[in-house]
């Protein structure tokens, strides 16, 4: 580990997304874990696949190989079938490893400037744009002799013969 | 000795750089002809210079010379030859070496290319490039050097991380870099044009070409580590928002958004502020990339040891240079004045929406990559932001955009009738949506993204195909086609392809079929349309590794339609495992199959996935790149690289 460790530091863009992948030379989900009922076992593998590995880098429980990941799928499967719902099982698994496990992070607290930093900036990029393009067109024409695009076809024909 | 001198030719880079950041700019500044000209012999010479210090450390790896740190550390006599030359940028100080190579190699073309610049711009070009060189030389020779030795040379390395042995490592970085440091160029021409004053239709003609040839060697490095990834991980995923991942993303979408509104500059004169601020935040969003990587600031929320030094020096590179052309950029933005007049509708404003689109879809990336540590640093929360969140707050940028870009595509400049767009695009508006609805009513009980993707990616496609429909002219005449200006085929081949992509990225994740049980030998079982039996086990030594080699036999309608040999690989000097899948490549699906590990009653656990459409999303990034290349090729930038020798091309103020 501390191995690749020192090599995370170094690696250009995918290759660390590569590295990332493998602790150990088992599968991530393993026939073992796999719960008889589909259902169940679907349910499963969708809150796997929001849990952060919380040994790893940027893995969800679902992908890594670690033990710590296997642990915590059966756990999950265990919750599972003892009844829980989806939400009971992510608040019990938050419980106990943090909210750093939650790869979809919550919405409450600072949080929400993360949420909604995407539709603000739109909004005030938009703003922006629209009164930029509301002056340009109302903008006095100087007095430009530029071609139509039908004529500038007809040129560009012209020049390419 | 070879190693003494590829020290010694960077260091000398290292002043040589030095001279071309500073002796050019002055020039230009006091109208010196003598000064200025010496950029050019000054950017040849750091070019060769630091090529002369990368074929040193090449022949360091080559030859197997253990005195040195860094190939020890990664490197293995009996590693292949292929991977002995790849090993030189597959660590830190190697790769950096490789940065400052493409970055000398992009000034050096500057100079060459730019024979039709105006002499104070060229100047100001490459002394900003010469200033770029000197902090990245500086860099690597006080924080990383590749050319340390060994107080006691080994016997033999610690050999190349398995994972990176592989074809990919030799061209997915070298790509990557190419881009990376590609927008340094449109960089050097912005805070050159911020120095001089002037942004014009030349200076937009002239920048463009740079930024298109970046973005396509961006989008071939994205889609190459893309694929690797895919094939070599061991569960087909092909994106996974990390934060390296994100890192040479966001400029990509940046640069997507640059070549985009220099071309308003060039036809139209507007946009110009808002252009030489694409061409700052493209580059600097790359140096962002380069300080996530190496700094391991963000990925680090656990004790992996990195090296502080390293981080701080990027962050000092990326304050002087991105704080230096804001500030520039500050003071004197307001001189830029747009020339052209367009109404609210317009091709115009179509690409304006393109750029709001593409910069706050970047700047979402960039914000859910740093999130997690503005929490821990002030917030004093640990959490993450993974997949879901960027697949909730990136994707419906991504909608919007291919919604509306085959209609700002076709719009005409100035002032644009949407009816009669409209009309043009309705037949491939129907396809689109016969298709996603198709989807929709095939499929039961399953997310709508399945569907929409289809939907948008047809719309994109065909959208595309309309636009070079229309181009035929009243008469139909194909052979308008062919004297069609290469740029406009190479906008229908790019927009197709983000089309094609989108199908792919919809495919593989909306019907994806996954199937992870224990085989028995002989005993064939079903995933989806498919029967899979395992006939053996083998082991199978290679050069540096031992594999567990099995071999599975793929039908179809009772028939062999594939022989598959998943691999389970350990290599001993590393200590490391690596899985490689058998994937069985088709144009709708591929077959994915990795074996595990042997289980207690004699079996293997084997996981096989249907892929539909996986290679759309590469193919549809080939095709974006093909399309970039095209326009790059297209006559005005040909001409006006050719005009050196005219000198009366464009007048210098």
């Amino acid at each position: 580990m501390t191995r690749a460790g020192r090599w995370w530091a170094k690696c250009p863009a995918f290759i660390l997304a590569l590295m990332l992948a493998f602790s150990a030379p088992v599968l991530a989900v393993t026939p073992s874990e796999v719960l008889d009922d589909p259902v169940l076992e679907s349910r499963a593998r969708e809150i796997s696949k929001g849990l952060r590995c919380p040994v790893c880098q940027n893995e969800s429980i679902d992908e890594s190989n670690a033990s710590v990941s296997h642990d915590l799928r059966v756990l999950v499967r265990e919750r599972l079938v003892a009844g829980d719902s989806n939400e009971e099982v992510v608040d019990y698994i938050v419980a106990r490893y943090g909210e750093f496990v939650l790869l979809r992070p919550e919405t409450g607290g600072a949080n929400i400037l993360l949420w909604a930093a995407g539709p603000l900036m739109l909004l005030i990029a938009g703003g922006v744009g629209i009164t930029y393009l509301r002056r340009r067109s109302r903008a006095p024409g100087t007095a430009e002799a530029t071609l139509s695009e039908a004529e500038e076809d007809r040129v560009r024909a012209l020049l390419d013969e | 000795m070879i190693t003494e001198l590829g020290h010694f030719a960077l260091a000398l880079a290292l002043v040589v750089a030095l001279v071309q950041a500073i002796v050019p700019m002055v020039g230009a500044h006091r109208r010196h002809a003598g000064w200025m000209a010496v950029a050019e012999p000054a950017a040849n010479a750091q070019f060769l210079l630091i090529a002369l210090s990368f074929a040193a450390l090449t022949y360091a790896f080559v030859t197997s010379d253990f005195s040195l740190q860094v190939v020890v550390a990664n490197s293995h006599s009996a590693k292949p030859m292929l991977y002995k030359i790849s090993g030189v940028w597959g660590n830190h100080e190697g790769s950096m070496l490789l940065w400052v190579l493409i970055l000398a190699l992009f000034g050096a073309c500057a100079s060459w290319f730019g024979g039709n610049l105006p002499p104070s711009l060229r100047a100001r070009v490459l002394g900003v490039q010469g200033a770029i060189g000197v902090a990245f030389l500086a860099f690597i020779l006080f924080t990383s050097n590749p050319f340390t030795r060994m107080a006691v040379a080994p016997f033999d390395g610690q050999d190349l991380n398995p994972l990176l042995q592989d074809p990919g490592l030799a061209f997915h970085p070298p790509f990557l870099y190419l881009g990376y440091v590609g927008l340094s160029v449109s960089f050097s021409f912005a805070v050159a044009a911020l120095i001089e004053g002037r942004v014009d239709a030349a200076w937009g003609r002239w920048v463009r070409p740079w930024t298109l040839a970046a973005w396509v060697f961006l989008t071939i490095g994205i889609a190459m580590g893309s694929w690797w990834a895919y094939y070599e991980l061991g569960w087909g995923g092909f994106w996974f928002w990390d934060p390296v991942e994100n890192a040479s993303f966001m400029p990509w979408l940046f640069a997507a958004a640059l070549l985009h509104s220099a071309i308003v500059v060039e036809k139209r004169e507007s946009l110009k502020a808002w252009t030489i601020l694409l061409a700052i935040l493209a580059f600097g969003f790359s140096l962002i990339g380069t300080f996530i990587v190496r700094s391991g600031v963000i990925t680090s929320v656990h004790a992996f040891a990195n090296d502080p030094e390293r981080g701080v020096f990027i962050l000092a590179i990326l304050a002087i240079f991105t704080g230096g052309a804001l500030t520039l950029f500050a003071a004197r933005a307001g001189t830029m004045e747009a020339k052209g007049v367009f109404s609210l509708l317009s091709r115009e404003s179509g690409l304006v929406a393109n750029n709001i689109l593409l910069a706050v879809s970047s700047f979402v990336v960039f914000i859910g990559t740093i999130w997690p540590l503005v929490a821990e640093m002030f917030l004093d929360r640990k959490l993450s932001v993974g997949p879901p969140f960027f697949n909730m707050a990136f994707t419906p940028f991504m909608i919007v955009l291919g919604l509306i870009l085959p209609i700002g595509a076709m719009l005409p400049w100035k002032r644009a009738k949407l009816g009669r767009v409209m009309r043009q695009l309705a037949p491939a508006f129907v396809l689109a949506l016969a298709i996603g609805g198709l989807a929709w009513a095939m499929q039961t009980g399953r997310s709508l993204m399945g569907p929409v993707g289809l939907f948008l990616g047809t719309w994109l496609v065909f959208g595309a195909l309309t636009d070079l429909w229309t181009r035929t002219g009243r008469d139909r005449d194909l052979t308008r086609l062919l004297r069609l200006p290469r740029a406009d085929w190479g906008k229908a081949v790019a927009h197709a392809g983000l089309g094609v992509t989108m199908l792919g990225v919809a495919g593989l994740m909306a019907w994806e079929e996954e199937d992870i049980r224990t085989v028995q030998l002989n005993e064939p079982w079903t995933v989806g349309a498919f029967e899979l039996v395992l006939t053996a086990v083998n082991r199978v030594e290679g050069p540096n590794y031992i594999s567990t080699m099995g071999d599975v036999t793929l039908r179809q309608d009772a028939q062999d339609i594939a022989s598959l040999h998943p691999e389970k690989r350990t290599y001993p000097v590393a200590q490391m495992p690596t899985t490689e899948a058998a994937i069985d490549y088709r144009f709708l699906r591929d077959v994915y199959v990795v074996i595990g590990d042997a289980q207690a009653d004699g079996g293997w656990a084997m996981r096989t996935y249907i892929k539909p459409l996986a290679n759309w999303i590469w193919a549809g990034s080939l095709l974006m790149a093909l399309g970039g290349t095209l326009s790059l090729s297209d006559r005005r930038f040909r001409v006006a690289a050719g005009a050196r020798r005219e000198p009366k091309g464009v007048p210098a103020e």
